[in-house]
């Protein structure tokens, strides 16, 4: 049943249909691990909507889903995250009265589950707490620990974002608009944080993103995703060159 | 004076009572986004198993009393937890139905205690010092205002700590702010769920003992008329919460004891405008948060 090439993330024949409408339509993807994958197209594509099935928040009415050729399709959002898929949310994936320091931590005792005692106090430490602290100084957070997590920069939040996915121990995260609302300023910084996440912790990437110049310099692949289907799965270079994605994406995007 | 201090005084004796009840219904709204109706079931549960265990003993004893908080507590804690799992779990994430069910429980729940114990009030002893009043600034307080402050006040400081300190609270704390995230961390929040209930019934059952000592006697209905009290005090605090529902419940009940006091006999009607006024300039409550 193994595969030659093991896939981080294999979907096969994914569909979605809701009443009437077709929200995904047969996608086939096949994700090697350590890749660093873009997806991309126009609004209302259905970027999200795969996100969220390859997550378990939706269920697909068609096709299969496998993370490290195990077939995750019928498993629970948190089964999925226990193993090895994290993600963010398009709006937000924080907890804004929680402390940036609580927000991380959260994620690192969840992935250290089950050998502690949930009523146990948490010294300052603990594991978890060390991992949290870990994550928020690769982010360049740590001065912010203790600050409400609704209270700092919206850069800072993206960059939050990223340091609870490094303290977790997801292998496979699907980064939902990690860039969005974010200035210029803060950009660069992000990036390097999207690498640290792809190349210092190892995680295989995916990731939906409007600025294209942004993805296009930082992705290895690129799928492009029309009206639930996908329509090209190739390098950056060759899709900015595709005339069937400038004519589905990029001319719609201008 | 000695009349303000009186009024006064009973007012957040009373808001500690709502609070007991209020507590949890914030905590399981906050989480769950379920309107709890069932609430004032676990409450009378826990009043009617108190008596019982109380009346065996010699129930004007304190360690009868303090036996029948612990049977209370854990009765109501028991009962919220068989209704998490039999009846809540099954119905994950539609709220409307979750909601509908627990108002049918509440009342199926009404017509099985009148069956067992009649729908007439049933007396119940205290220990002396419970009957008996303290002096405050020429006011006569009652004894039993006093034991409802310091439950309420041993309730918020516990559920502070726990939510503030410990791993679950945390849990519980980021499950309230954004669900989906949490469970996207690989949290099952269904263990949260089951405990936030356990904890509000608890509470719940604490307060329907001491309800009854606060009324002086146990009936099918005790829960359901503080039940109306505790949903507005959650509503005006911010469903959701906790420090919300500890403010708005000395608040309510200190403006009715005002109102039945010196407008009357008022007091209710002054709650729900009161209620009504909240709802209008700040529709989220006092310390809820803002819908976008």
């Amino acid at each position: 049943m193994s595969t030659a090439v093991p896939s981080a993330l294999r979907i096969e024949g994914l569909g979605l249909k809701i009443g009437g409408a077709t929200i995904l339509d047969g996608i086939d993807l096949d994700i090697p691990p350590g890749s660093l994958v873009g997806v991309i197209g126009p609004n209302g594509a259905g970027k999200t909507t795969l996100f969220n099935a390859i997550s378990g928040v939706v269920t697909p009415t068609s096709g299969r889903v496998l993370m490290d050729d195990r077939d995750i399709t019928g498993t629970s959002v948190p089964a999925r995250a226990r193993a090895g898929l994290g993600r963010t949310f398009q709006t937000s994936s924080n907890f804004p009265r929680l402390s940036v320091l609580e927000n991380v931590r959260v994620a690192a005792q969840a992935s250290r589950g089950g050998s502690y005692s949930l009523l146990r106090f948490p010294r300052g430490d603990d594991a978890a707490t060390a991992a949290a602290r870990d994550a928020l100084a690769q982010v360049g957070l740590e001065h912010r620990a203790h600050v409400p997590a609704g209270d700092i920069s919206h850069g800072d939040k993206r960059k939050l974002e990223i340091a609870v996915l490094l303290a977790t121990d997801a292998r496979l995260v699907l980064l939902d608009e990690p860039m969005a609302g974010v200035g210029s300023g803060d950009v660069p910084g992000l990036v390097e944080r999207i690498r640290d996440l792809h190349q210092v912790k190892g995680c295989t990437v995916l990731m939906v993103e409007h600025h294209l110049e942004v993805l296009m310099g930082l992705v290895e692949r690129v799928a492009v995703l029309v009206a639930g289907r996908i329509v090209a799965f190739d390098t950056p270079e060759r899709i900015m060159a595709d005339p069937r994605v400038q004519a589905a994406y990029l001319g719609s995007a201008a | 004076m000695s009349t303000l201090v009186l009024v006064l005084l009973t007012g957040i004796g009373l808001g500690a009572l709502y609070f007991l009840v209020a507590s949890g219904l914030s905590l399981i709204y906050g989480l769950m986004h379920v309107l709890n109706f069932a609430h004032g079931a676990f409450l009378t549960l826990g009043a009617f198993m108190g008596f019982e265990v109380a009346r065996r003993l010699d129930s004007t004893s304190w360690w009868a009393f303090a036996v029948s908080i612990l049977v209370g507590g854990l009765v109501g804690a028991g009962v919220a937890a068989l209704t998490e799992l039999a009846l809540i779990r099954p119905l994950y994430e539609r709220h409307i139905e979750q909601v509908l069910v627990t108002v049918g429980l509440a009342f199926a729940a009404v017509a099985l205690y009148e069956g067992i114990w009649g729908s007439d009030p049933i007396y119940i002893q205290a220990p002396a010092w419970m009957r008996e009043t303290t002096g405050v600034l020429g006011a006569q307080v009652p004894n039993t205002y006093w034991v409802l402050m310091a439950a309420a006040t041993a309730l918020l400081i516990s559920l502070v700590v726990f939510l503030r300190y410990t791993r679950f609270g945390t849990i519980i704390r980021a499950g309230v702010e954004n669900r989906a995230m949490v469970t996207a961390l690989g949290i099952d929040v269904r263990t949260a769920f089951l405990l936030v209930f356990a904890i509000g019934g608890s509470a719940a059952g604490v307060g329907g003992v001491l309800a009854a000592h606060y009324t002086g006697y146990v009936s099918a209905h005790l829960g359901s008329t503080l039940l109306i009290f505790a949903f507005i005090v959650t509503v005006i605090g911010g469903l959701g919460s906790l420090p919300g529902a500890a403010i708005a419940s000395v608040m309510v009940a200190v403006l009715q004891q005002f109102a039945n006091y010196y407008m009357g006999g008022t007091g209710d009607i002054i709650v729900v405008v009161a209620l009504a006024g909240v709802l209008l300039v700040r529709p989220s409550g006092l310390l809820g948060r803002r819908f976008a």
